[in-house]
């Protein structure tokens, strides 16, 4: 393997590990803030038992999502120092303000909240998990912002070789942000809801704490459904509006070589690796391709091979095709797993109407089962929005193949890959065996209380 | 070229605030088996930096970050030529925070020195590397007239940038000690006085070469070699001041010793941001290596509104963990009980006292 691709493994290797925790992390910490909030105007011990289990599960996630964040952080100059060159004035004042407003908001306040129980007030000791849940909304905010940058480069010209900020209004309210940015907040509650979801259902099931865990099966399952349907039709607007900025990651997307008008969309396709032009498609729902990337019935789609050779004519020559096979099934992985969440959630909020949750057997199995359908989904997602964009790693301003580091060699990111790969796998088993053991704990009883109402403090390290 | 220089202090403010902050982490990390025999003295340990290692380590993303956007050039040349160096960094980083979070999670001995050990070799191999890299910045690598870097990684091990990072492990160990002395009660605060007044007297004589070292090899500037001499003076006291139990006092000491140790790099450095060995015409500069001017003016506004902000609630966060830990304060953790077969219907077990919010 080359340089290149070897720089855009481990990229996305990183980028993907660490996007397994981060929206964990997000979510949950809304849900946990939730609970809390719960417990301190209700004051129903439940729910204190229930914000200690979950804080534990979220706390064990966060302390991963940090530390692999320091590597997001650095791999933009280590392994691709061209583009940071290139970028910089642009792409790193989003990035700065990421650390300035969020990061130090999160770390500080988790700090707080962890460590606070007994030496907050009630109150204040409620605001810092708030805290917590505003920072990661925010980080997201900001990360999202450099990103769709990268997809649709608004706020910026190209002077002497670099690209200059002169907008940065124009980089938050892109359209491909605002709609992205929504998409992942909503990934993200999806994801923390399925997990307490999932969670809830296995105690349920073994009728451990039946009514402390009806609780948080109630609240996830009322979280995931307009979250689920949200998520869904607001990535097809988001579809709608890559389409005007990124015609290629649409029409790849439903490996549709020629133009359509009206285009269907097929439920499957057989064949159709990066250069196979003619698989066989199954399944083919009319029109809904139209509707999905351009909003309007009759919408005409570009083909791959129209928007190619407009390329060719604006760039020079070269192949301006993502790999076709990747974008494909990375878009039905995320829609089909997200419909099947959303009737999860039909399903349990049936069952919460008919009281009748604790006893759905079989409910509740395939809700333990679908722990894994979130961060399938959004790796799915990812994989969709950030290979749809190659071979370019700036829309339309800088190649993938030379952002990389000129002065880095093939062997050095070949031992910065393995090393990072092997660390990941190592922490993946610890976090995966954390999180299946204190998943499965029953809830502690609550804690006493001092003479002042004040809990013991919580020196847990 | 006003906002540019503006933007260096900054930088150079982000990475002294770092160093004065994780400094005594990584110090209480690399010192909490010495100080502490027994698990629960190395937990008091471990719990006095507890609530604020993670808003510590901020400090660095934000200087990293803040060099990618006033400096670009300097992020790019910097983090690509020290490639090798800073994935060693980072796994140093990366095992030692999950290691504070890990650690109590179970029960075993085995389990427990793990990630004790981790954390240790985490805290020292962590500033050790920063200081080499910092050191090096001002020492000098192979940078061409392209501003690349043109070295492997033998050309990072100057003597030179490794000098600073040993230095700097020592003012961090330092550092730390005085910290668990403040922090701390009995057997472990006793253990981190006698280890601050050893630690005291070689960081001195460390930092004393350093200011020698630094005149012979880069022919620093005398505000520097001023700064150097204060710090020296600062470390030297520490001993005297934990002796007569100002902990307190102590603590400031060493806090102005490694800020003015830190500083001094960078007022060496001054104009440049990293110096050539190839050639001196190659040197990356304020002025080559910045951004624009209207990034400049929005990140200084920004850095305006919320730099006081993060200072505000970081030092409430310090005040409400005020106190001293001791062992009586620590909540029974992590029992060893089996987590329940996964497919059996019987009732899990019950978690131990207090798992607590975290």
């Amino acid at each position: 393997m080359s340089q290149l691709d070897l720089a855009r493994l481990q990229f996305a290797s990183t980028t993907i590990y660490h996007f397994l925790f981060v929206p964990l992390t997000i979510g949950l910490s809304f849900l946990v803030a939730l609970l809390q909030t719960a417990w301190t105007r209700r004051g129903d011990e439940a729910y204190l038992r229930l914000t200690k289990f979950f804080g534990v599960l979220l706390v064990i996630n966060i302390a991963i999502g940090v530390v692999t964040g320091l590597v997001q952080e650095f791999q933009f100059g280590m392994a691709w120092s061209a583009y940071s060159r290139y970028v910089g004035d642009v792409f790193g004042a989003p990035l700065a303000i990421e650390g300035l407003a969020a990061f130090f908001l999160e770390s500080t306040f988790l700090g707080l909240w962890v460590f606070g129980w007994g030496r907050l007030s009630k109150r204040v000791h409620l605001a810092t998990i708030w805290l917590v849940a505003l920072g990661g909304v925010l980080s997201a905010a900001f990360i999202m912002a450099a990103n769709s940058w990268m997809q649709h480069p608004v706020g910026s010209t190209v002077t002497s070789g670099r690209a200059r900020l002169t907008d940065i209004w124009a980089l938050l309210t892109n359209p491909v942000f605002v709609w992205g940015y929504i998409h992942v907040l909503l990934a993200s509650l999806l994801t923390g809801a399925v997990v307490m979801l999932a969670v809830s259902a296995w105690h349920l099931r073994r009728g451990s704490e039946t009514q402390v865990f009806h609780k948080t099966a109630t609240l996830s399952t009322v979280v995931l459904l307009p979250t689920a349907l949200l998520a869904m039709m607001v990535g097809s607007h988001l579809g709608v509006i890559e389409d005007e900025y990124q015609p290629m990651k649409i029409a790849a997307a439903e490996a549709q070589w020629d133009t359509c008008q009206p285009c269907s969309f097929s439920a499957f396709q057989i064949g159709g690796g990066s250069r196979d032009e003619t698989p066989d498609k199954i399944l083919e729902i009319p029109h809904l391709l139209s509707v999905l990337a351009t909003g309007t019935w009759n919408g005409q789609v570009e083909g791959l091979n129209s928007v190619n050779a407009r390329y060719q004519q604006q760039y020079g020559p070269g192949d301006y095709v993502p790999n076709v096979f990747i974008q494909y099934w990375s878009m039905r992985v995320m829609a089909y797993l997200a419909t099947l969440a959303l009737l999860l959630a039909l399903w349990g909020a049936w069952l919460l109407w008919r009281k009748k949750m604790t006893t759905a057997k079989w409910f509740l199995r395939l809700a333990v089962w679908s722990l894994p359908l979130p961060f399938l989904m959004n790796t799915a997602g990812w994989l969709l929005t950030e290979n749809g964009r190659q071979p370019w790693i700036v829309q339309g301003l800088q190649l993938t193949k030379d952002g990389v580091s000129p002065s880095v060699s093939t062997a050095t990111v070949a031992i910065g890959l393995s090393v990072f790969l092997a660390l990941y796998v190592v922490l993946g088993v610890v976090d995966a065996m954390l999180m299946f053991r204190y998943a499965r704990i029953r809830p502690a009883p609550a804690p006493s209380t001092d003479e002042h109402g004040r809990q013991q403090p919580a020196m847990t390290y | 070229m006003g906002l540019a220089i503006f933007w260096f202090v900054a930088i150079a403010a982000l990475w002294t605030g770092f160093f004065v902050l994780e400094g005594f982490d990584f110090g209480v990390g690399m010192l909490h088996r010495l100080v502490g025999r027994t698990d629960a003295e190395r937990r008091v340990a471990i719990n006095t930096i507890g609530p604020l290692w993670d808003g510590n380590e901020v400090w660095l993303i934000v200087a990293g970050a803040g060099m990618f956007a006033a400096f670009p050039i300097w992020y790019a040349t910097m983090f690509s030529g020290f490639y090798l160096a800073l994935v060693v960094l980072l796994v140093a980083l990366i095992v030692r925070g999950v290691s504070f979070e890990y650690r109590g999670k179970r029960a075993g001995a085995r389990w427990r020195g793990t990630w004790s050990w981790t954390l240790t070799l985490g805290s020292l191999v962590a500033p050790l590397l920063l200081g080499v890299a910092l050191g090096d910045l001002l020492y000098g690598v192979p940078i061409d007239a392209s501003q690349e870097y043109t070295g492997d990684l033998l050309d990072l091990l100057t003597p030179y940038g490794l000098y600073v990072g040993v230095t700097l492990v020592l003012l961090c160990a330092v550092h730390g000690a005085v910290f668990l002395a403040l922090k701390s009660e009995d057997a472990v605060r006793e253990r981190a006085e006698r280890a601050a007044r050893r630690i005291a007297v070689v960081a001195a004589l460390a930092v004393l070469i350093l200011a020698v070292w630094t005149q012979v090899a880069v022919d620093g500037r005398i505000v520097a070699v001023v700064l150097q001499v204060a710090a020296v003076l600062a470390v030297i006291a520490v001993p005297w001041l934990i002796r007569d139990g100002h902990a307190g006092r102590a603590f400031a000491m060493t806090t102005v010793a490694m800020a003015a140790t830190v500083v001094t790099i960078f007022i060496d450095l001054y104009p440049r941001v990293m110096v050539s060995s190839t050639n001196a015409a190659y040197d990356l500069t304020i002025e080559n290596a910045s951004s624009a001017s209207y990034t400049l003016k929005v990140m200084t506004i920004i850095v305006a509104v919320f730099l006081p902000l993060v200072l505000l609630y970081q030092g409430w966060s310090y005040y409400v963990f005020r106190r001293r830990i001791a062992a009586t304060d620590l909540e029974p953790q992590g029992t060893d009980r089996p987590a329940p077969p996964p497919t059996g219907l019987s009732a899990p077990p019950t978690a131990p006292a207090a798992p607590a919010g975290d």
